[in-house]
């Protein structure tokens, strides 16, 4: 059981501000189903520029819930500027401490706000930003370099509790570990070690996840998806349906699509779109 | 507030009468056994008749037991035991779903020389094991495949595989400490080789194991120490809970049909309940191959830890495969080889009965979940989707 501070039990059991704001000023949304945890921040200013309403809908442990009440109840009366300041270790603060694995619970409250700013200011939503680094929570080497110089990471582990790159295959650990050199300004370098399937093997394992479990639960959504080629690692497909139109489509594809062939296939597996 | 415990497979309670009988062990009688004076030596005895209480539960013979202190030591015993015997096979058949005091083990071993298969299950947690008998080979040291899962409930096939491995010369070792004291387990009927129990899973306490090694069955100590177990697991003797693990033995053969017939009922009332009462709701493991005191449900758009503390505000105890559980971030293994999507499996919660359970608290489960899952629903930004699809 996870020792939780008196206020993140409170802010689990009585979360404040939880729902969606009508014609809200910004909305961020971060995070999937996938991955476990998921938040929808939304807020509304008022004509002093200052946050008026902030309000949040959260899929995930007792921490994220308690992160993202958190998180609306610093924004409110705040103007964009001062939210803007907010880092994931005031959200941590705030609710006297999150235990160190649950700490990518208030990175997920920043993330959001973060995006909740951008979309007021009519940003271009921001691309995924750098390179995948951790192929199963999808995190760019930009994120975790982040995540590193702000909270002064030493270890793999907290680059896992932080942001959860490296949480899933391990395989990027080499990956991270060179960033967390980089950032202190030492070098080590050398490359995973990776086993083949034959070429026959790779693509009736493909079909095979695709039809047995892939199919079926994009199809609950209405959505579908082809197989149109194996090329090396990379699978080609086409989605189809709602997925076709899925603003989610590429989180689908990477968080869900990608992970379910890397594990029951090969880690090697990458999956892209053919429109 | 009152306790509902209906976390079985992670631990029981200690039975009073289990209790009881240990106490004198802890108080008057603490001799060892090893003595020669009357004194050590009347504690022999009593460890003595505490083999067979064991024995019987399972149909062995008293000197095919071996006390342990725990499942994982019975497990890593087995398995270090087949190797060790077989130095010049280095290949090992396991399951996707086994514990981690068996699938941490094999991964070792595989970071060191081994070859190991890892035989997968269905959707439903069903074991492929035409795959199974199509990788068994010359090469083959041992097969591990657990009596019970864990987490689904699902029982394996295992008479069929020590058929199928009988003669072949290859160790068939058995991880039955979900499986013992819930269904009859008869190892001279199935024949497997070596088999793991836990005291703690069948109303002993903690601290407590139990490998049992078919006579004849090449072997060597995993702990080297005394004499003790005839040489097979160096150590004094956890007397007390010896003791205890015998009564609770005894216990459990007479409560063998009570759980199959009436904590049957109450694990069916509950899960039915739950998947009447709450939409979205699905069944993990094989219905009607199942363990009769487990039942395993995802409730999609929530995760499990936030419906496991809500459940605890009402004294309610159950598991969840979600990752937020676990200290890591991928859900339970199990439930991904089943092939449960990543977003089902995050919301599962595992209820696991006793006989100390009453449709009381079945009925109190049934009528509270229903509002928490309901409440963290409309918390989460996915459940409008959800309620679409409903429509």
């Amino acid at each position: 059981m996870w020792e939780y501070t008196d206020k993140v039990k409170d802010h689990f059991i009585n979360p404040r501000n939880v729902g969606e704001i009508e014609n809200p000023d910004g909305v961020g949304e971060v995070g999937s189903m996938a991955c476990g945890d998921a938040l929808k921040l939304t807020f509304k200013l008022d004509e002093n520029k200052k946050i008026k309403e902030a309000k949040f809908q959260t899929f995930g442990c007792a921490s994220a819930i308690a992160s993202s009440s958190a998180l609306t109840e610093m924004l409110i009366g705040k103007t964009l500027e001062e939210a803007q300041k907010i880092t994931n270790d005031d959200i941590a603060d705030y609710l006297g401490g999150l235990p160190k694995e649950k700490m990518h619970c208030s990175v997920l409250g920043r993330d959001a706000l973060e995006k909740a700013i951008y979309c007021y200011r009519g940003d271009v939503e921001k691309e995924i930003d750098g390179n995948i680094v951790c192929e199963c929570f999808g995190v760019t080497d930009k994120e975790i370099e982040r995540a590193v110089r702000e909270n002064r990471l030493k270890t793999i582990e907290e680059v896992t509790n932080y942001v959860k790159a490296g949480g899933g295959c391990e395989n990027c650990h080499e990956n991270i570990q060179k960033i967390i050199d980089d950032v202190y300004h030492t070098t080590a370098d050398s490359a995973p070690v990776k086993k083949e399937l034959t070429n026959i093997q790779k693509i009736r394992l493909i079909e095979e996840t695709l039809e047995r479990e892939i199919k079926p639960a994009l199809q609950k959504d209405g959505g579908n998806i082809e197989l149109i080629d194996v090329d090396g690692n990379r699978v080609q497909v086409k989605l189809i349906g709602t997925c076709a139109t899925c603003k989610a489509s590429q989180l689908t594809l990477k968080n869900y699509v990608e992970i379910r062939l890397q594990e029951m296939v090969s880690p090697d597996l990458i999956v892209e779109e053919v429109k | 507030m009152d306790i509902i415990y209906m976390d079985n497979n992670a631990t029981t309670k200690v039975a009073p009468e289990v209790l009881e009988s240990m106490l004198p062990y802890l108080r008057e009688w603490y001799g060892n056994a090893s003595s020669m004076h009357s004194f050590g030596g009347s504690v022999g005895r009593e460890i003595a008749a505490a083999r067979e209480k064991v024995a019987t539960l399972i149909n062995a013979d008293p000197g095919e037991i071996i006390f342990t202190s725990c499942g994982t030591e019975s497990d890593s015993t087995a398995i270090n035991a087949a190797i060790r015997s077989n130095p010049g096979k280095k290949h090992i058949i396991t399951t996707r779903v086994e514990h981690p005091a068996i699938k941490n083990l094999y991964e070792y071993l595989a970071k060191n020389g081994y070859r190991v298969t890892w035989v997968p299950v269905d959707k439903e947690g069903v074991l492929d094991l035409d795959y199974l008998k199509g990788n068994i080979s010359e090469d083959t040291a041992i097969v591990s495949v657990m009596w019970a899962n864990n987490e689904s409930g699902v029982v394996f096939p295992i008479d069929e595989i020590a058929r199928t491995l009988r003669d072949q010369g290859i160790v068939f070792h058995s991880d039955a400490v979900q499986a013992v004291g819930k269904i009859p387990v008869d190892v001279k009927k199935t024949g497997l080789d070596m088999m793991s129990i836990s005291g703690h899973k069948i109303h002993a306490p903690k601290g407590i194991g139990v490998l049992y090694v078919k006579k004849g069955t090449k072997f060597s100590p995993f702990m080297i120490g005394g004499h003790q177990e005839r040489n097979r697991r160096g150590g004094t003797e956890n007397v007390a809970s010896i003791i205890g693990l015998g009564r609770a033995s005894e216990l459990a053969i007479s409560h063998l049909e009570e759980i199959d017939t009436r904590v049957r009922a109450l694990r069916d009332r509950l899960e039915t309940g739950l998947l009447q009462k709450i939409p979205n709701a699905l069944l993990n493991g094989k219905k009607d191959s199942r363990l009769p005191n487990t039942t395993n449900i995802s409730f999609e758009y929530v995760e499990g830890e936030a419906i496991l503390l809500m459940m605890d505000q009402l004294g309610i105890c159950a598991s969840s495969g979600s990752a937020c559980t676990s200290g890591s971030l991928e859900p339970s293994h199990v439930l991904r080889a089943m092939g449960v999507p990543f977003t089902a499996a995050h919301g599962s919660i595992r209820f696991s009965l006793s006989t100390y359970n009453t449709v009381k608290e079945v009925d109190f489960v049934i009528e509270n979940l229903p509002p928490i899952i309901e409440r963290l629903r409309k918390m989460s930004p996915f459940w409008k989707e959800g309620a679409c699809r409903l429509q």
